[in-house]
């Protein structure tokens, strides 16, 4: 296994109100996932179910509390400053909006050569050929280099956040939502480039997407997550076509098919996701599951194997 | 030239004739929405659909008299609702059209919600300016239309600010809002797109019901051909401030005729089937200064012939009489081949 992360938890603490109150939001409770050499692992699920956080904590983006990392053979979390910095070089992250990513005064062949820099991996002659070859392989002309970030469309810019993560040749890249500010026919341009670096250059993906289409085209395996934990994952395509868990049968349900004769979701069960301040007990999606029973109030169901690879979070599910 | 759908004699809900609408950019003016026609029978939903920057939402400010004062205008065509033309009206009479004719809801409800009123007056606010109603009568109607559109607890959140509810429950305010004064037809432009998946189909389906019972006429625009193939019975594409494409739905998705709609569909991952392969559509939409003349799709497109250096009208395609599309290879008119 090239990225190996266990039991991964992490509480935000914040106030609220007046007089204020302490909160705190368990976003990640017990999360765990291997990824190996060329692979790609996605990450699905609503808005604050945890997914952005298990893909910073991965690289210490954010500060997990308790669980761990392992890149390599190598120990993450208990990594100091200076191996954590050689650690990143082998760890890359892409993000949704290059155009936050990306310092706008920056012209790009600096914003590309400076990973190179810092990591005193090229310098001169070198440096430049580096920068050139790493704009090449994602489609943009030599002369980008000269360019400032604002000078490119949407998707130009998010191949510039992509050879930005490539010109230090890393292992894995985590990419947070990373074709989700784009349309269609740019999507699909910047989702086969990745496809090809993944193949090319054996690179292993964290995906993280709520767009399950998108995650079925790229990701291997696939990780679906309700608050903080996972509660199904498996290889992606049988997790889709035959999903297992009731909070997976619901987001495939609810997904929308560009096909006028599939089934439409009409038994959306009213109620939204609640609030990771105040996650219900035992199993998370049970004020919404249509298959509760006590048990499920009462404990939290234990991820177990089920078949053809998968893994499952419920009680009442086999 | 559209397909009308309504029953001979009956009033389309809302009917474009011609629509142009220009931007000025950098002192000149161009055609960002070209000759747009379309009709809305009550009780049905068109969707408009094309990626960022094809005119869909400047068609529906325009519509709606929105354009941005000085950089926009609507420069022809005409808008009815009903046996009411709201087009060529002054600002202070389309305030009476706004929310009460044609109802409207946008993609970020929060918004279009005043952060510093209660929700239950902001409904019924609109009841009072359009109807003259009194405060009692129309807070009453607004608790009404917030059971109406589903929100739990009604009557405590009556008081609430915008902040306390959720993006779904906002948008369901905004509903509630749009449907006070009893539109009969409702402009949505990409309402479910901020929202969560589970509660984008909880919000649609609630369109869905509202729509049953009370006949109302929907143009929804939205990026999303899975949200247009599960909720319109007509669709049409956009590119380039055209229409290059209009077809019942499922005439569409069966058989999509104009070649930027065909590659629309196969440049789309999906999550009901294997996709062996994406094929992104080459390059990107040209800014309105750079558009070429004719086809405004020419350059991306794999079917060009030399007769696409001219405009090719929207005209019905073999596949049948309501499929109409605008391209010189796929759809010429009658006695012309490509």
């Amino acid at each position: 296994m090239l990225l190996d992360v266990a039991a991964l938890t992490k509480t935000f603490h914040g106030q609220e109100g007046f007089p204020p109150r302490r909160t705190s939001l368990r976003a990640l409770d017990g999360v765990s996932f291997q990824v190996g050499h060329g692979e790609a692992l996605g990450i699905v699920g609503e808005s604050g179910c945890g997914k952005s956080t298990a893909a910073r904590a991965t690289l210490r983006l954010v500060e997990p509390d308790g669980g761990s990392v392992n890149y390599d053979g190598q120990d993450v979390l208990a990594a100091g400053p200076k191996a954590l910095r050689t650690l990143r070089r082998h760890m890359q992250m892409v993000f949704q909006d290059p155009a936050s990513a990306l310092d706008p005064r920056q012209r790009v062949g600096d914003a590309l050569a400076e990973p190179l820099r810092v990591h005193r991996i090229a310098k001169g002659a070198d440096l430049v050929r580096r920068v050139k070859a790493v704009l090449d392989e994602v489609g943009l002309p030599a002369a980008a280099a000269e360019r400032y970030p604002h000078e490119f469309s949407g998707g130009q810019r998010q191949r510039i956040g992509i050879a930005r993560a490539l010109v230090l040749e890393p292992g894995l890249v985590i990419a947070d939502e990373p074709v989700s500010a784009l349309d269609v026919s740019v999507q699909a341009q910047i989702l086969k480039l990745l496809a090809r670096l993944k193949a090319d250059r054996r690179l292993a993906f964290v995906f993280v997407s709520h767009d399950l289409g998108v995650v079925r085209y790229f990701c291997e395996r696939t990780a679906v997550m309700y608050l903080g934990r996972i509660i199904e994952s498996g290889p992606t395509s049988t997790l889709f076509d035959t999903p297992k868990h009731p909070y997976t049968v619901l987001l495939r349900s609810a997904s929308p098919v560009p096909d006028p004769a599939a089934e439409v979701a009409r038994s959306i069960p009213e109620g939204e996701p609640p609030s990771p301040m105040n996650p219900p007990p035992g199993c998370h999606f049970h004020p919404r599951c249509p298959l509760a029973s006590d048990v499920c109030r009462a404990e939290v169901p234990p991820l177990r194997a089920s078949d053809a690879g998968r893994v499952l979070a419920c009680h009442n599910v086999e | 030239m559209n397909a009308a759908q309504s029953a001979p004699g009956a009033l389309p809900a809302l009917a474009v004739e011609g629509l142009t609408a220009s931007l000025r950019l950098g002192g000149t003016w161009y055609d960002a929405v070209r000759d747009v026609s379309f009709q809305i029978a009550e009780g049905e939903t068109l969707a408009l659909v094309g990626e960022s920057g094809c005119g869909k939402s400047l068609t529906a400010m325009a519509i709606m008299g929105l354009l941005p004062d000085k950089i926009g205008r609507m420069s022809a065509g005409t808008v009815t609702a009903g046996e009411r033309r709201i087009s060529g009206l002054t600002e202070k009479q389309m305030e009476k059209i706004r929310g009460d004719a044609v109802g409207m809801i946008f993609q970020e409800p929060m918004s279009s919600l005043n952060p510093v009123l209660r929700v239950g007056f902001q409904i019924a606010e609109s009841l009072i300016y359009h109807r003259d109603m009194s405060r009692r009568a129309a807070s009453k109607r607004a608790l009404e239309l917030m059971e109406l559109v589903r929100i739990p607890a009604a009557a405590q959140r009556f008081r609430a600010y915008p902040h306390e509810f959720s993006g779904g429950m906002r948008q369901r305010v905004m509903i509630a809002l749009a449907l006070a004064c009893s539109p009969r037809v409702l402009i949505a432009d990409e309402p479910t797109t901020a929202l969560d998946v589970t509660v984008q189909a909880q919000v649609l389906d609630l369109l869905r019901g509202l729509q049953d019972e009370h006949g109302l006429g929907i143009l929804l625009i939205t990026h999303n051909l899975g949200v247009v193939a599960s909720n319109a019975q007509r669709v049409m594409v956009m590119y380039g401030g055209d229409v290059v494409e209009s077809a019942p739905v499922g005439a569409f998705f069966a058989n999509p005729q104009h070649p930027y709609s065909a590659a629309l569909m196969s440049a789309m991952p999906r999550v009901d089937r294997a996709t062996e392969d994406l094929n992104p559509i080459p390059g990107q939409v040209p800014s309105l200064q750079e558009m070429p003349a004719g086809c405004r799709y020419q350059g991306r497109c794999p079917l060009r012939v030399a007769k696409c250096a001219e405009r090719p009208p929207l005209v019905a395609v073999s596949e049948g009489p309501h499929h109409l599309a605008r391209c010189w290879v796929k759809a010429p008119p009658p006695g012309e081949g490509a």
